[in-house]
């Protein structure tokens, strides 16, 4: 079993909240190989008896969870983000349709995953979860949110997919601020009038340093986590919408159909604003540090200040 | 229910005579698979499913998995047989609105415990099932139907490498192996060659036995509930359409209801 990986990684979350959830005797554990990874192996180490290890077949452990959720079980299932896709249609059928609490988790979500290229880092998985539903899309931002919106998910009577990554990014949250955190509700980390930056994952962190140095321009934005794409706060949106006039989105992610997706197509039928989405492109990614491939992606800090100040421009 | 073999044979017909209404009613429906499977259902239902029609979800229930779900005639015409459907609602079959879905599902009807439709994924719900009764310590056992053009899906051997890896003795599934599926027979499709042999490789305790012969489905139900140290599976042979001349070993009626001349037919033959 690998150690715990430095703090701030939000599959590091994952782990801990699984070893919070032990507590309660209707959790069990599924893995497909990957619980080192994923960090469902500190479960499995101390409750053997509670996980089940599938090897590397990931449709069938998506039915298997669903069996034993409908036997009294709350099952916790992980792979990798891209391979929870290899189920899809089992997640489709075998879950979100017949609303079974099966609450799935896929790490090393995003081109932030780094060295081991385009085939591991999954870039569409929020967007086509997001098209389910019944189906809860969740992607915390470090490790203290992904612990506490796991912890949520315990009682959370609908099936769920969580996204962590893999690298370790700064923590946003304290271990005392991240009690406020509710799943479906926006989190409020800056308050600004003149843009809207609405961010998730590891992009949260840097929507933050580009609402600072936005803030030394004299441009004041306020920076969302939007830690949960479904159901989508639109409340949180419509409200900013009317106090901001202008949003940016940012995700490690493609632009197409994930969190910029979800926020444009509340904008658009509701509250029409400019908008300007950051994340990955059209494109697949390669390999390269978390950072390069962020830099390269058109994806850090100074993407999203930049983006900030074209859509001011477009109100 | 405890069942003699001579009421099950009565039952057997009367399933018979509604999935060929059923289907026939909606102009729509998958007969052909629905007749082979029906005899098995019978003898699982009326001798052996421990189930309560007044409490569908009683949690210790034993649970039946129709993994092809386009036999959902068969499935309504048993729930019927054993009360959880009234004769009215197995002929409001694929109407908007009815407990009876296009494919059975187990947010719209009672007694139904998965929602299949999509081949390939009953074996691994049944699996995590029997998971599930084994860890609570509970004798509930999962019984598993599957089609043999199914066993084309890859996940289907996933669950069965799965199921004796964790070596569940409560997971009986049985294989209608009625040799056709959707568009054509199963050799011309893609070859499945000996299913017992393949499910022997896998490390499954198997039998074989003639489909329709109700005595051997009895005997076979009961020798599958003598194995506890792993997975067994009972590969039936049986023939597509039973029961009505026209549909037998009729790729057609896979997924093809009677018409209304063949409809007079049919109920002629079934009567």
């Amino acid at each position: 079993m690998s150690g715990i990986s430095t703090p701030g990684a939000s599959r590091d979350g994952y782990g801990a909240a699984l070893l919070r959830l032990s507590e309660d005797s209707r959790v069990v554990v599924l893995e497909a190989d990957l619980g080192k990874s994923t960090k469902s192996c500190h479960f499995r180490d101390k409750f053997p008896e509670r996980t089940v290890c599938l090897g590397i077949a990931e449709q069938n452990m998506m039915l298997v969870a669903a069996g034993m959720a409908t036997s009294g079980y709350v099952p916790f299932a992980s792979t990798f983000a891209i391979f929870t896709e290899r189920g899809f249609e089992q997640i489709r059928n075998g879950i979100a349709r017949p609303n079974i609490p099966v609450h799935i988790c896929g790490s090393h979500g995003g081109i932030h995953t780094g060295t081991d290229g385009s085939s591991a880092q999954s870039i569409e998985d929020l967007s086509i979860y997001r098209t389910l539903p019944n189906l809860t899309v969740i992607h915390p931002c470090d490790d203290y949110s992904a612990e506490e919106l796991t912890v949520q998910l315990l009682n959370h009577a609908q099936p769920s997919y969580t996204r962590t990554v893999r690298n370790k990014v700064p923590r946003t949250y304290t271990a005392d601020s991240v009690t406020n955190l509710r799943i479906g509700k926006g989190s409020v980390l800056r308050e600004g009038g003149d843009v809207a930056i609405i961010a998730c994952g590891v992009m949260v962190h840097e929507a933050v340093v580009a609402a600072e140095v936005l803030s030394q321009q004299g441009v004041e934005a306020t920076v969302v986590d939007m830690h949960t794409l479904k159901p989508l706060d639109e409340e949180l949106i419509a409200s900013l919408a009317a106090k901001c006039g202008a949003f940016v989105t940012a995700e490690d992610h493609s632009i197409i159909g994930g969190l910029g997706g979800a926020v444009a197509e509340v904008l658009s039928s509701t509250h029409p604003a400019p908008l300007e989405r950051i994340g990955v492109s059209d494109r697949f990614g390669e390999s390269g540090g978390a950072d390069e491939l962020l830099e390269m992606l058109s994806m850090k800090s100074s993407d999203i200040s930049g983006a900030a100040v074209r859509s001011i421009a477009r109100k | 229910m405890g069942l003699e073999l001579n009421e099950l044979l009565d039952m057997a017909k009367r399933c018979r005579r509604n999935i060929v209404e059923m289907t026939s009613a909606a102009n729509a429906g998958h007969p052909g698979g629905s007749l082979s499977a029906i005899d098995i259902l019978c003898a699982l239902y009326g001798t052996r499913l421990r189930v309560d029609v007044s409490n569908p979800q009683w949690a210790d229930r034993d649970r039946f998995i129709m993994s092809k779900g386009h036999a959902s005639p068969g499935m309504y015409s048993i729930l019927h047989e054993r009360g959880f459907l009234s004769s009215e609602d197995i002929m409001t079959f694929r109407e908007l609105g009815s407990p009876c879905q296009g494919h059975v599902d187990m947010k719209w009807c009672p007694g139904v415990d998965f929602s299949a439709g999509s081949l390939g994924m009953g074996l691994s719900f049944g699996l995590g099932v029997a998971l599930a009764a084994r860890m609570q310590g509970s004798e509930r056992t999962a019984w598993v139907m599957l089609g043999d053009g199914e066993l084309q899906e890859g996940q289907i051997w996933e669950g069965a490498m799965a199921a004796t890896h964790l070596e569940v003795g409560n997971l009986k599934v049985f294989v209608d192996r009625n040799g056709i599926q959707n568009d054509d027979f199963v050799t011309s499709q893609m070859r499945i060659f000996d299913v017992a042999e393949k499910f022997t490789a896998f490390g499954w305790t198997v039998k074989e036995i003639d489909g329709h012969d109700m005595q051997q489905i009895c005997d076979a139900i009961a020798w599958a509930d003598s194995i506890d140290d792993g997975p067994c599976c009972i590969v039936a042979h049986t023939v597509k359409g039973k029961g009505v001349s026209f549909m037998e070993n009729n790729p057609s009626f896979h997924g093809m209801a009677a018409n209304p001349e063949e409809l007079i037919v049919a109920r002629e033959e079934l009567s």
